[in-house]
């Protein structure tokens, strides 16, 4: 994966088939201290305390039809080679915490790449999921909730080609304006 | 583009309901886009875009979409599941955005299978 957006993508939609309700996205780019760090937070069922032993074991995985679990190495591997490290909380029954930290202005930090379409795409795909995507840039800072759109909307479909295209715009716009440029 | 605001999104809602008052939004299609780590590290998100936007811009609501896990395929991905109904569901291998808009319009409007695309026919069995 060569962008941090298809990495977010995968770990929240482990998050969706864990059975979530609320999946919380942070990202934090803080220029001053050179770090970026991206937070996945979900309510959904958790691992045991042998679990989080194998979750970094590419050989271990949950899914029957084949034997190799890649989406949590890789994203560990891509912090660490951008001189941070992947922390993992959870427990059984409660939910899972996933953080990765990254230098910002490391070499092989992996872009950001494009997270408009990776939360439309969760929206669309988990249309009874809840995501808040929280971005913050220094001072400046995004927030995007379905919670609040799904007010709005009464009984409409949150998946409805309209909506959908209300959200890409929402968070395109708002990405810029807190100009985004990792 | 300009800043979108809830008002925006209350006349969106009003605007939808009152087309869903004339035809119903009955599904009448079902897209998977298979999003396991295989899927997404071949380009997946980037399938489900163009999908998204492609149901956008033809403004049809009786497609619906949803993402799915990996179904052991790994080295065909991105896979796609075409699921007409009451037709079998079509899966199709190695897609990519203009492959995507081609087995939209194609497929999923017109009707035509898009066999050089096909990987097979029916649902996959779990164990």
């Amino acid at each position: 994966m060569l962008e941090l957006a298809a990495h977010i993508l995968d770990i929240a939609e482990n998050s969706t088939r864990a059975g979530a309700k609320i999946v919380k996205i942070d990202i934090n780019e803080n220029d001053a201290k050179d770090l970026l760090s991206i937070e996945i937070n979900d309510d959904g069922g958790g691992m045991t305390k042998e679990e989080i032993k194998k979750v970094g074991d590419p050989f271990y995985t949950t899914k029957t039809v084949r034997r190799v679990g890649l989406g949590i190495p890789f994203l560990a591997d891509a912090a660490q080679r951008a001189n941070g490290k992947l922390k993992l909380k959870s427990t059984k029954g409660k939910g899972t915490n996933i953080t990765a930290t990254f230098q910002l202005g490391h070499l092989d930090r992996q872009p950001i790449g494009n997270i408009t379409t990776t939360l439309v795409a969760l929206i669309a795909g988990n249309s009874h999921v809840d995501f808040i995507y929280k971005h913050r840039h220094n001072d400046r800072q995004f927030t995007f909730d379905t919670r609040q759109i799904r007010k709005e909307i009464d009984d409409l479909p949150i998946n409805h080609p309209e909506i959908l295209k209300y959200i890409r715009g929402v968070i395109s716009v708002g990405l810029q304006e807190i100009s985004t440029n990792a | 583009m300009a800043k979108l605001t809830i008002d925006d999104l209350k006349k969106i809602k009003e605007k939808v309901h009152k087309e869903m008052s004339l035809r119903d939004g009955e599904r009448r299609v079902k897209v998977t886009v298979h999003m396991g780590t295989c899927g997404i590290a071949s380009g997946a998100k980037e399938v489900m875009d163009a999908l998204l936007q492609e149901i956008e811009d033809a403004k049809v609501n009786d497609v619906f979409v949803t993402t799915s896990g990996c179904m052991g395929l790994c080295s065909r991905e991105p896979l796609v599941t075409v699921e007409i109904i009451n037709q079998e569901p079509i899966k199709y291998e190695y897609m990519n955005p203009n492959k995507m808009r081609q087995v939209f319009k194609r497929h999923i409007l017109a009707g035509e299978i898009q066999t050089p695309f096909v990987l097979a026919r029916g649902a996959e069995v779990i164990r």
